[in-house]
């Protein structure tokens, strides 16, 4: 995305530019003006933040003393002291694991339907989109928490054809999967931008691909996919970031407190715990910068894969 | 889903297959299976918010007993419980002060990310490209990283437990995907306008402010109503900045509704959560086209 940054051609301005007001342009004098809002938000709210936040991670500090340095304590206590915390990475994990490809494949799958549909096309998109937007919200957090509740829909349902499972909510092992779900439920977002994607494919393509012969299945393998590839990287890259910093759900349907049996501790709702709860202000900071770090991580191993899977198409021209 | 495996490959090559002659019985079959799927989806997909006004509706015996969706008769009361509110506040106390911090954000977002915005898509400038990939890179900052050091900036400042913390940030343009969107919907309108708007003696903001503003609308209103949304659903935030019950938004006070009542007050407790989304669910009428093109165009997140 940053490519595209690139300035307009410089010998066109120049020519329908007075010299003296191309000067002034450049300098940026009227450009800082209008970025003065945003400079100061990333000063004071992004980098200074994250400067005292890596030097809280190494002190004991409750909000009320003056912070006490002790060095790399609060790391070496997380890694290798702290059972919770290497609980609620599993936990993470394994929703990012579970809820991101389920989430994808399903806006893969919907859009895929939807992109030949010329009938309520409109329609079908924006009611898919629906639960985007409502997802997120405290109301449907608690209505997903009565839903695999003990004796819910879901736990009646699979019990009336012989599977029982009891409450989801109250399993440890199955708690976090009805949070991985609730996000499958918003496949809404990614599937728009597939749906956008699936349009830029060029016609003649798939007319090329079926006179040599392709069938269906071979079209979608040699055809969509490969071209698609840049959007389903976009997708898989956006919701693995959100993924890792889930909060509001996990909040609602463990009570609040991670439960049951800290199975849906998720980092997030840790880091909440210690920091806010126990005022470990400083354990907090660190576990902040770790998840940063992590999640850094996680997108730099994303973009070295994708060199080879993922098709630009006008690169090989 | 497994189901609609066999659409999607058929979905694949549909797509052109009109030129193909095909036999016009297996395509109508086939669009048959394909609507017919889709509406399932959409089934599954708005159970939960049917099963939510259904249960709204319930008397106290039924919530959790009987699995039919359909309450037995119509139990009004829910409502009224419900607006009643929660520890003495009333619920248009704290639809009221939702309302206040959405619009606030609104403003903050819509003002401090077109002015960014402009600059980064019309504006030349020594450290523009620089500027723009942390601009980018900040869209993809863990909010975790900075909100311990945020929430003591503004404990020493004073403002824990009013507004500020939720608004302030909005109005020094912190939400990056905004910018990004509005760049992108900038850099799409002809140069051609400033250049002539330029010949005609305006200065940088004027052009900002006649011109491409005015033209900006449809990205600016994707601005507008995501911000709404998305302050309206927040919790995080007001947990951590909110402690007064006065103060308290409809999200904060669901949440503690669900702590101080026990099961028996499920049917008021959804009654509130209806409440709570149908500033969400007209937000969503109202404007789902500009919301679903505004996602589409920029490839932004909801």
């Amino acid at each position: 995305m940053t490519t595209t940054a690139t300035p307009p051609p410089r010998t066109a301005r120049a020519t329908a530019t007075p010299p003296e007001q191309r000067k002034r342009g450049q300098r940026g004098g009227p450009a800082y003006i209008f970025l003065t809002p945003w400079i100061l938000g990333v000063v004071l709210l992004t980098l200074a933040p994250m400067a005292v936040s890596l030097y809280l991670s190494f002190t004991d500090y409750n909000l009320f003393d003056p912070p006490k340095w002790v060095g790399l304590r609060n790391y070496s206590d997380m890694f290798t002291a702290d059972p919770r915390y290497w609980r609620s990475v599993g936990t993470t994990l394994l929703y990012v694991v579970v809820a991101v490809p389920l989430k994808l494949a399903i806006a893969l799958g919907v859009a895929l339907l939807l992109s030949n549909t010329r009938k309520a096309k409109g329609f079908y998109r924006s009611a898919f989109y629906a639960p985007s937007l409502l997802g997120a919200s405290m109301a449907v957090a608690l209505v997903w928490r009565a839903l695999y509740n003990d004796g819910g829909t879901v736990d009646e349902l699979l019990s009336s054809i012989g599977i029982h499972t009891g409450g989801w909510v109250s399993d440890p092992h199955l708690a976090v999967f009805v949070v991985a779900l609730l996000s499958a439920w918003q496949f809404g977002a990614p599937m728009v931008i597939f749906l956008a994607g699936l349009q830029q494919i060029p016609a003649d393509l798939y007319e090329a691909a079926a006179l040599d012969g392709a069938g269906r299945w071979r079209r979608f393998v040699s055809v969509t996919l490969p071209m698609l590839s840049p959007v389903v990287f976009f997708n898989l890259v956006l919701e693995t970031i959100q993924s890792f910093q889930v909060f509001t759900p996990a909040f609602a349907i463990s009570g609040g407190n991670g439960g049951p049996a800290d199975s849906t501790e998720f980092y997030t709702l840790y880091l909440y715990e210690r920091g806010f709860t126990a005022s470990h202000m400083g354990y907090a900071s660190a576990m902040a910068w770790v998840l940063l770090l992590a999640i850094g991580a996680v997108t730099l191993v994303l973009f070295r894969t994708s060199r080879s899977w993922v098709f630009y198409a006008n690169e090989g021209a | 889903m497994a189901t609609t495996v066999p659409d999607v490959k058929s979905a694949a090559g549909l797509k052109n297959s009109s030129g193909l002659k095909n036999n016009s019985g297996r395509t109508r079959t086939a669009a048959i299976a394909k609507h017919l799927g889709l509406v399932a989806v959409l089934l599954v997909l708005l159970y939960p918010l049917v099963w939510l006004l259904a249960t709204s509706l319930k008397p106290a015996n039924e919530v959790l007993t009987s699995l039919k969706l359909l309450p037995s008769h119509i139990e009004w009361s829910n409502y009224t419980t419900a607006l009643d509110g929660i520890s003495g506040v009333s619920i248009s106390r704290l639809l009221l002060n939702s309302l206040l911090i959405s619009v606030g954000s609104v403003i903050g977002n819509v003002v401090s990310c077109s002015l960014a915005a402009y600059a980064f898509a019309r504006l030349r400038f020594r450290m523009r490209g620089p500027m723009f990939g942390f601009m980018i890179a900040t869209m993809m900052l863990p909010h975790h990283a900075v909100l311990i050091p945020q929430y003591i900036i503004f404990n020493k400042l004073g403002m824990v437990d009013t507004y500020w913390p939720l608004i302030l940030p909005k109005f020094l343009a912190t939400e990056a995907f905004f910018v990004f969107l509005i760049v992108q919907f900038m850099r799409g309108l002809p140069r051609e306008l400033d250049e002539a708007a330029r010949i005609d003696g305006c200065g940088p903001f004027r052009i900002f402010w006649s011109v491409v503003l005015p033209l900006t609308r449809p990205a600016l209103i994707t601005t507008a109503i995501f911000t709404f949304i998305w302050s309206w659903n927040d919790f995080f935030t007001q947990l951590i900045y909110l402690f007064d019950p006065e103060k308290f938004t409809i999200t904060l006070a669901l949440r503690n509704f669900v702590d101080q009542s026990s099961t028996s007050a499920y049917g008021p407790m959804f009654a509130m959560s209806v409440i709570s989304i149908v500033p969400i669910v007209l937000f969503f009428f109202a404007f789902q086209r500009y919301l679903v093109e505004g996602m589409a165009t920029s490839g932004l997140k909801g």
